[in-house]
C-alpha cells in the first residue's frame, strides 16, 4: 500500500484536473438521482393522466438532464484519462531518467527486458487503476452515504443487521488483497523472464541460427511462456472468486434482511411497504460496494507493480556527482595515483592493483597486455565510468571526483572496445557527441578515421541509415565510425580501446598517421594488440594481472621487459621467417 | 532509399500471405482478424461448452431470485406465514449459493482458457519470429518486436479474458427482455426497439474509432519500446558522450505521443456509457409519448406503459455492456492485428519445398561465379569462384569492407546469393535444409554474442548434449579455462547482458570454445581473435591448428601471423578475389598481399623487413 502511495505523488501536478473530475462525478450523481423521480412523474402525472403536455415537458426535461449528465460524465472521463495518462507518461519518464543517471556498474546489472516490463506493463497497471479510481471514487461513497441514510431512516434495526456485513466485506477484501499481491509479483517476474528470452533471441539471432538452436530456443521460450501462463492462471483463478463472492455476501445480506425483517413484519413491527422500500435501498448500496470490490481487485496488482517501479527509482547510481563538483577546462594531464579497483566490492579479486601512471598533455600512452589483464578497466576509470576502490585519478591535478560528470566526460573522447552504433544515419552517429557540429567537421572527423572514403562510396553517403547496432556495416567500418565519433568532440583526452582490431593493417596505419597529425596537443590512451599500433607512442605500458609490469618507449621495453619481448616475438620474432620456410 | 520504403510498407501491410498491401487496407480485414483470434479458442471447445451451460443456468438463477423475493414478500410476509418465510429464505440462500458457485466456476474455467489461448498466441509469434531471416532482425527495432509480444498480446488479453462470459449473459438477458416485451405489447415493443439501430450505429462508430485509436497507441507504444531498447542497449555510449538529455528528448517525443494516443484510445470506449445513457432516457421519453398516444387510440393500457418504461430501463444495462465489450474487442483486434502482422510475414529464406537434409559432409566447398548484393545495384560479391578441398584451411584476407564476412554469410545461408552457386560436396546449398547445413558448421562470428546464462551453458550452446568435461576441454583448447577457473563461481558464473562482465577478449575465447565444442565438419573463424592479445592468440593457434587438421576451415584475420599456415590464402578486395596462393607464393608475388604483410612490420625495425626481403 505504501508503495502505491509513494507513486501517487506523480499525480500531484494534475491535482486540479483530478479534483475537477471528482467534482463532475458528484454533479453526475446528483442529476442521476433526480432522473428516477422524473420517470415517476412521467408515469403518475403524464401517462396515467393521459396528459400529453406533462409527457412532453417531462420527457424533454429528462432528455435534457440526461444529456447534461452524459456531458459531465464525458468531461469526467476526459479529465480522468488525461490525469492518468499524464501520470503514466511522467512515471515512464522518471524511470527513464533514473536509468540515465546510472553508471557502468549499474548497467552491468541491468536487464533490458526486465526494465522494459517496468516501463510498460507495470506503469499501465497503475495507470488503469488511477483511471478507474477517478471515474468511480466519489460515486461509490456518495451513493453509499445516500442509501445508508435512507436505510437508517426506514428501519434502524434492519440497518444494524446490514451494518454487520460491512466488516465482513472489509475483512474479505483485506485477505483477498494480501493473497493476490504476491501472485501478481510473480506474474510480473515471469513476464520479465519471457521478455528476456525474446530479447536475447532478437539480439543473438545470428548465433541462434548459426548453431541451429531454434528448437532449443523454442523450448526455452515455451518454458518461460508456460510459467507465465501458470502464474497468470493462478492469479486469475483467485480473481475469479472476487466478484461472485462480493455478490454472495451482498445477497446473503438481502436474505438476512428478508428473514429478520419478515419476522418483524409478521409481528407487526414493520409494514410490508417498509420492507419493500428497504430491500430496494439495499439494492442501491450494492452498486457502490461492487465498485469498491472492482477497485480492490486492481489494488494488489497495482501495488505489486508499484513495488517493482520503486525498486528502479530507488536504485542508487554507483557513480555520483558531489554537490561541490566543479567544471574544469583541462589541458589533458591524466594521472593515476596508487589506484586499485575491483568490480564487485564483495569478494572478487582486485582487477587493478596499485596503478601509478602519468600522461602529460600531448602524450600518447599505449597500453598492452594479455586478455583480461585490465586494460579496458584502467581506461574506464578515467571518465569515471567506475569508481576507484583506492587511490585517485586526476585530470590536470584535480581528483576527477571533484568534477562534474558532464565537464569530465565532455573532455574525454572515448571509443569503447565494443562498438555500439545507433540506428540513425551515419552522420548522426558521427556527430552523436556534438550534435551541433558542422558538416565540414563531420567529414573531417570521418576523414581522420579513414571512414570518409567508404561512406562516400555508399549510395546514400552520410545519410545512409544504419540498421540495428549498425549491422549493415562491416566490423572495420563500424569501428571507424566510432573513432570518428570520438574525434569529432575534439577532446583534450582521447581514448581508443582496441578500436582498430577489425581494421586491416594498412588502413590502421593511415588512421595512425591522421591521428598523429591531429593529436598534437591531445593526451591519448591507445589500447592495442599489435605492436605496430603502439610503436610511436610516447609511453608504452604493459599490464599484467592488473599491475603495471613495464613502462617505457618501444626501444626501452624491447631492451628491458621480458613480457614486451614476448609480445613482440609472438607477432614477428619468428614471423616472416617461419612462413617462408614452409 | 528504395530499401527503406520497401521495408516500411512490407512491415505495415500484408496479412494474407503474399499480399503486400497498404496500411489503410487493414481496416477491411477486421473479420479475418477476429476469426483468427477465435481460432485460438478452438482447442478449448469442451470447456467453452461447459461455460456456456453454466452461463445459461446462471442467467436463469439471476432471473429467478428477484422473483422469489417478490413471492416472499407478497405471499409469506403479507400472509404472516413464518415457516413459509423460513422455507423461502433458505431456498433463496441456496439459490444465491448456487449462483456463487456457477459464477466462480465460470470465471475459474475461463481464466485458464483465456490465458492458454494467449500462451498459444505468444508461442506462435515467437516460433514464427525464429523462422524469419537475419535481415528482418537487423532492420526492425528489437524493442518494437518485443512490444508485439508484450503490449499487443496484453491488449488482446484485456478483452478476451473476463468478458466472454459477460457477453453471453448480456445477450441472454437482452433476448429475454425482448421476448417479454413482445409478449406484453408488440406496438410498444416495436417503438422501444427503434432505438436499437441507433445504438448499434453509435457503438459501431465509436468502435471504429476505438480500434484506430488503439492501433495508433499500440504503434507508438512499439516505437517507444524500440527507443527504450536501443537507448538502454547503448547506454554506455550515451554516458560516455554525456548525451543523456538528447536521449531523454528522443524518449520524451515518443512518450508524449503515447500519452496523447492513450488518452484518445481510452476515452472513446468510455464514451459509450454516457451516450447510451442519453439514448436510453430519450427512449423512455419516446415510449411514454408513444404509449400516451397508443393509450388514446386504445392500443395500450397504462399498465403496459409503466411496464415498458421499466423494460426500457432494464434494456439499457446489457446493451451498454455489449457496447463496452464490442469496444474492448476492437481494442483487442488492434493488438491482434499487430501480432498477426508478424506471424504473416513470409520467411524470406525458406527452405525449398523439396529440400533434403544434407548428409554428413566431407567438407568440399565451392563457390562458382557467385554474385551478391545486400541492396540491389550495390554489388558486394562479384563473380567469385573459390574451392576448398576437404580438410583444407582457407584464409580470407583483405581490407576492411572487402566482403570477407559476406562470404561467410553466404556460405551459412544467412543470405541467399543472386547468381552462381555455392556447393558443399557437390550439393547446391540452396537445395538442402538450412538446419542440416548449419548443423555441420562451427562458426565464430565477428560480433561475439553470449547469452546471459552461466559460462558453462554458454559454451555448451555449441553442442547441447556435451558433458561438463567436454565443455571444459573446449574451454581449455580456447585458452579460456584458466581465467574461468579464476572466477569466484568458475563455470557457474552468470554472464551479464551480452556478457559485459567479461573483457571482450575473454568473450571471444568463450565463443571459440563454443564453436570448438560443436565439433563441426567445417570451421569458420571470422576474426575470432581480433581482441585477443597476441601471446594468448599464439597459444590458441597451436590448439586450433590441431583441431583444424582434417576439417575444412575458413579463417578471416587481419593479423596475418595467424594465417601463415593456411593451405590457401585468398586476398579479397571490393568483392573480388584478387590474389590466391599460399602465404609463401603470395609473398613472392610481391603484390597486394605482400604490401599488406610488410606494412605490419613497418617501422618495427629494419631487421624484420629485411628478412622478408632477403628471403625472396
Ligand atoms: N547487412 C548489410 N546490409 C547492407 N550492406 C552490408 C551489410 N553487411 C555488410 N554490408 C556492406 O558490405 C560490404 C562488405 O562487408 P563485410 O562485412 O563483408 O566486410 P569485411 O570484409 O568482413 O570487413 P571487415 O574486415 O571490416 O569486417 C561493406 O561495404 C558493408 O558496408
Ligand atoms: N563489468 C565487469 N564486471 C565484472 N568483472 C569484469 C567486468 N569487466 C571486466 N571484468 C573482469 O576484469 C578483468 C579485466 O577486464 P578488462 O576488460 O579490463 O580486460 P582487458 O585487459 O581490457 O581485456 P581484453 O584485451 O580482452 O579487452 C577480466 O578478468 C574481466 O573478466
Ligand atoms: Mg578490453
Amino acid at each position: 500500500m505504501n508503495k502505491l502511495k509513494r507513486l501517487l505523488k506523480f499525480v500531484n501536478p494534475y491535482r486540479k484536473e483530478a479534483i475537477w473530475a471528482l467534482l463532475l462525478l458528484i454533479a453526475v450523481i446528483a442529476v442521476d438521482l433526480s432522473l428516477p423521480r422524473l420517470i415517476q412523474r412521467l408515469i403518475d402525472k403524464g401517462v396515467t393522466a393521459s396528459n400529453m403536455h406533462v409527457i412532453l415537458t417531462t420527457s424533454l426535461l429528462m432528455i435534457g438532464l440526461a444529456t447534461l449528465s452524459a456531458l459531465m460524465m464525458i468531461g469526467n472521463t476526459l479529465l480522468a484519462a488525461r490525469v492518468s495518462q499524464n501520470f503514466a507518461a511522467d512515471l515512464r519518464s522518471a524511470l527513464f531518467q533514473q536509468v540515465q543517471t546510472f553508471s557502468f556498474g549499474n548497467l552491468d546489472q541491468l536487464r533490458t527486458g526486465k526494465l522494459m516490463v517496468r516501463l510498460t506493463s507495470d506503469v499501465n497497471t497503475i495507470q488503469m487503476m488511477i483511471l478507474l479510481a477517478l471515474r468511480i471514487m466519489t460515486r461509490a461513497p456518495l451513493l453509499m452515504l445516500g442509501s445508508s441514510v435512507l436505510l437508517v431512516v426506514t428501519s434502524p434495526r434492519l440497518a444494524l443487521i446490514v451494518a454487520i456485513f460491512l466488516p465482513i466485506i472489509s475483512v474479505f477484501l483485506y485477505f483477498f488483497i494480501r493473497r493476490a499481491q504476491p501472485l501478481f509479483l510473480r506474474v510480473q517476474s515471469k513476464l520479465d523472464k519471457l521478455n528476456q528470452v525474446l530479447l536475447e533471441n532478437l539480439a543473438g539471432a545470428r548465433v541462434v541460427k548459426a548453431f541451429v538452436r531454434t528448437p532449443h530456443e523454442n523450448a526455452r521460450f515455451a518454458v518461460a511462456n508456460e510459467e507465465l501462463t501458470a502464474e497468470n492462471v493462478k492469479v486469475r483463478r483467485l480473481m475469479a472468486v472476487l466478484p461472485p463472492t462480493m455478490f454472495l455476501i451482498l445477497n446473503v445480506r438481502t436474505v438476512a434482511v428478508l428473514w429478520f425483517g419478515g419476522q418483524q413484519a409478521i409481528m407487526g413491527d414493520l409494514t410490508v411497504g417498509q420492507i419493500m422500500a428497504f430491500t430496494n435501498y439495499l439494492m442501491m448500496t450494492m452498486f457502490p460496494l461492487l465498485l469498491l470490490g472492482m477497485l480492490a481487485a486492481r489494488l494488489p496488482q497495482a501495488n505489486a507493480s508499484a513495488q517493482r517501479i520503486i525498486e528502479v527509482l530507488d536504485s542508487t547510481p554507483e557513480v555520483q556527482e558531489r554537490s561541490t563538483a566543479r567544471v574544469l577546462q583541462a589541458t589533458g594531464r591524466v594521472a593515476f595515483e596508487q589506484v586499485s579497483f575491483r568490480y564487485n566490492l564483495s569478494g572478487e579479486e582486485q582487477v587493478l592493483t596499485d596503478i601509478n601512471l602519468v600522461a602529460e598533455p600531448g602524450e600518447t600512452v599505449a597500453i598492452l597486455g594479455a586478455t583480461g589483464s585490465g586494460k579496458s578497466t584502467l581506461i574506464n576509470l578515467i571518465p569515471r565510468f567506475y569508481e576507484v576502490e583506492a587511490g585517485r585519478v586526476t585530470l590536470d591535478g584535480v581528483d576527477i571526483r571533484e568534477l562534474t560528470l558532464a565537464s569530465l566526460r565532455g573532455q574525454i573522447g572515448v571509443a569503447l572496445q565494443e562498438t555500439i552504433l545507433f540506428s540513425t544515419t551515419i552522420r548522426e552517429n558521427i556527430r552523436y557527441g556534438r550534435p551541433q557540429a558542422s558538416e565540414a567537421e563531420v567529414v573531417a572527423a570521418a576523414q581522420a578515421a579513414q571512414a570518409d572514403a567508404f561512406i562516400q562510396a555508399l549510395p546514400e553517403g552520410y545519410d545512409t541509415q544504419l540498421e540495428q547496432r549498425g549491422t549493415n556495416l562491416s566490423g572495420g567500418q563500424k569501428q571507424r565510425i566510432a573513432i570518428a565519433r570520438a574525434l569529432l568532440i575534439q577532446p583534450p583526452v582521447l581514448i581508443l580501446d582496441d578500436s582498430t582490431s577489425a581494421v586491416d593493417v594498412e588502413t590502421e596505419a593511415q588512421i595512425q598517421a591522421a591521428l598523429t597529425a591531429l593529436r598534437q596537443d591531445k593526451t591519448a590512451f591507445i589500447i592495442a594488440q599489435r605492436i605496430s599500433t603502439v610503436l610511436t607512442a610516447d609511453k608504452i605500458v604493459v599490464l599484467e594481472n592488473g599491475k603495471i609490469a613495464a613502462e617505457g618507449t618501444h626501444a626501452e621495453l624491447l631492451q628491458s621487459s621480458p613480457i614486451y619481448q614476448e609480445i613482440y616475438n609472438s607477432q614477428l620474432g619468428e614471423g616472416p621467417g617461419s612462413g617462408l620456410a614452409a | 532509399m528504395t530499401k527503406q520504403t520497401e521495408r516500411r510498407s512490407s512491415m505495415g501491410g500484408g496479412h494474407g500471405p503474399g499480399r503486400g498491401g497498404h496500411r489503410i487496407e487493414k481496416a477491411k480485414d477486421v473479420r479475418g482478424t477476429l476469426r483468427r483470434l477465435i481460432m485460438y479458442l478452438r482447442p478449448f471447445t469442451g470447456t467453452l461448452l461447459l461455460v456456456f451451460v453454466l452461463v445459461v443456468i446462471g442467467t436463469l438463477l439471476v432471473i429467478l431470485v428477484p422473483y422469489l423475493l417478490g413471492v416472499a414478500i407478497d405471499d409469506y410476509i403479507a400472509n404472516r406465514d413464518l415457516p413459509g418465510l423460513l422455507r423461502i429464505t433458505l431456498f433463496m440462500l441456496g439459490a444465491y449459493l448456487g449462483q456463487w458457485f456457477i459464477q466462480t466456476a465460470q470465471n475459474y474455467l475461463m481464466a485458464a482458457v483465456s490465458q492458454r489461448a494467449l500462451r498459444d498466441l505468444r508461442r506462435d509469434l515467437f516460433e514464427h519470429l525464429q523462422t524469419l531471416s537475419l535481415s528482418f532482425f537487423d532492420q526492425h527495432p528489437h524493442g518494437e518486436l518485443l512490444s508485439r509480444l508484450t503490449n499487443d498480446v496484453d491488449a488482446v488479453n484485456l478483452a478476451v479474458s473476463e468478458n466472454l462470459t459477460q457477453m453471453l449473459s448480456s445477450l441472454f438477458t437482452l433476448g429475454g427482455i425482448v421476448v417479454m416485451m413482445f409478449a406484453v405489447n408488440s406496438w410498444l415493443a416495436l417503438g422501444t426497439l427503434t432505438i436499437l439501430p441507433m445504438m448499434v450505429g453509435l457503438v459501431g462508430i465509436i468502435g471504429k474509432r476505438t480500434r484506430s485509436g488503439y492501433r495508433k497507441l499500440q504503434q507508438e507504444m512499439g516505437r517507444l519500446n524500440g527507443i527504450m531498447e536501443e537507448t538502454f542497449g547503448g547506454e554506455r555510449v550515451v554516458l560516455a558522450y554525456g548525451q543523456q538529455q538528447a536521449a531523454l528528448d528522443k524518449f520524451t517525443a515518443s512518450n508524449t505521443a503515447v500519452r496523447d494516443y492513450g488518452i484518445k484510445a481510452q476515452v472513446y470506449p468510455l464514451l459509450i456509457g454516457p451516450l447510451m445513457g442519453i439514448m436510453s432516457n430519450a427512449n423512455i421519453a419516446v415510449v411514454a409519448g408513444l404509449g400516451g398516444w397508443l393509450a388514446l387510440q386504445g392500443l395500450a393500457s397504462v399498465g403496459n406503459i409503466a411496464t415498458f418504461i421499466s423494460y426500457s430501463r432494464k434494456f439499457a444495462g446489457p446493451l451498454r455492456q455489449l457496447g463496452n465489450l464490442y469496444n474492448q474487442i476492437q481494442a483487442a483486434l488492434a493488438g491482434a492485428e499487430r501480432v498477426f502482422e508478424i506471424i504473416d510475414r513470409e520467411p524470406k529464406l525458406n527452405d525449398l519445398p523439396h529440400a533434403i537434409p544434407l548428409a554428413d559432409i566431407e567438407g568440399a566447398v565451392r563457390f562458382e561465379q557467385v554474385n551478391f548484393s545486400y541492396a540491389p545495384g550495390n554489388p558486394v560479391i562479384q563473380e567469385m569462384s573459390l574451392s576448398a578441398a576437404p580438410g583444407q584451411t582457407i584464409a580470407l584476407v583483405g581490407p576492411t569492407g572487402a566482403g570477407k564476412t559476406t562470404i561467410i554469410n553466404l556460405l551459412t545461408r544467412f543470405y541467399d546469393i543472386e547468381s552462381g552457386a555455392i556447393t558443399i560436396d557437390g550439393v547446391d546449398i540452396r537445395q538442402v535444409q538450412k538446419a542440416s547445413l548449419r548443423g555441420q558448421l562451427g562458426i565464430v562470428l565477428q560480433d561475439t554474442f553470449l547469452f546471459s546464462t552461466s559460462v558453462m551453458e554458454n559454451i555448451r550452446y555449441g553442442r547441447l548434449d556435451a558433458t561438463d568435461e567436454e565443455v571444459i576441454a573446449a574451454a581449455r583448447l580456447a585458452n579460456a579455462d584458466h581465467f574461468i577457473r579464476h572466477l569466484p563461481q568458475g563455470y557457474e558464473t552468470e554472464l551479464s547482458e551480452r556478457g559485459s562482465n567479461f573483457s571482450l577478449g575473454q568473450r571471444q575465447l568463450l565463443s571459440i570454445a563454443r564453436a570448438v565444442l560443436a565439433d563441426p565438419r567445417i570451421l569458420i573463424l571470422d576474426e575470432a581473435t581480433s581482441s585477443v592479445d597476441t601471446r594468448t592468440e599464439a597459444h590458441i593457434q597451436e590448439a586450433l591448428l590441431k583441431l583444424m587438421a582434417g576439417r575444412t576451415s575458413f579463417v578471416i584475420a587481419h593479423r596475418l601471423s595467424t594465417i601463415r599456415e593456411a593451405d590457401k590464402v585468398l586476398v579479397i578486395d571490393k568483392g573480388r578475389i584478387i590474389e590466391r596462393g599460399t602465404h609463401a607464393e603470395l609473398l613472392a608475388q610481391r603484390g597486394f598481399y605482400y604490401n599488406l604483410y610488410v606494412s605490419q612490420f613497418k617501422g618495427l625495425g629494419e631487421k624484420e623487413v629485411e628478412t622478408v626481403d632477403s628471403r625472396q
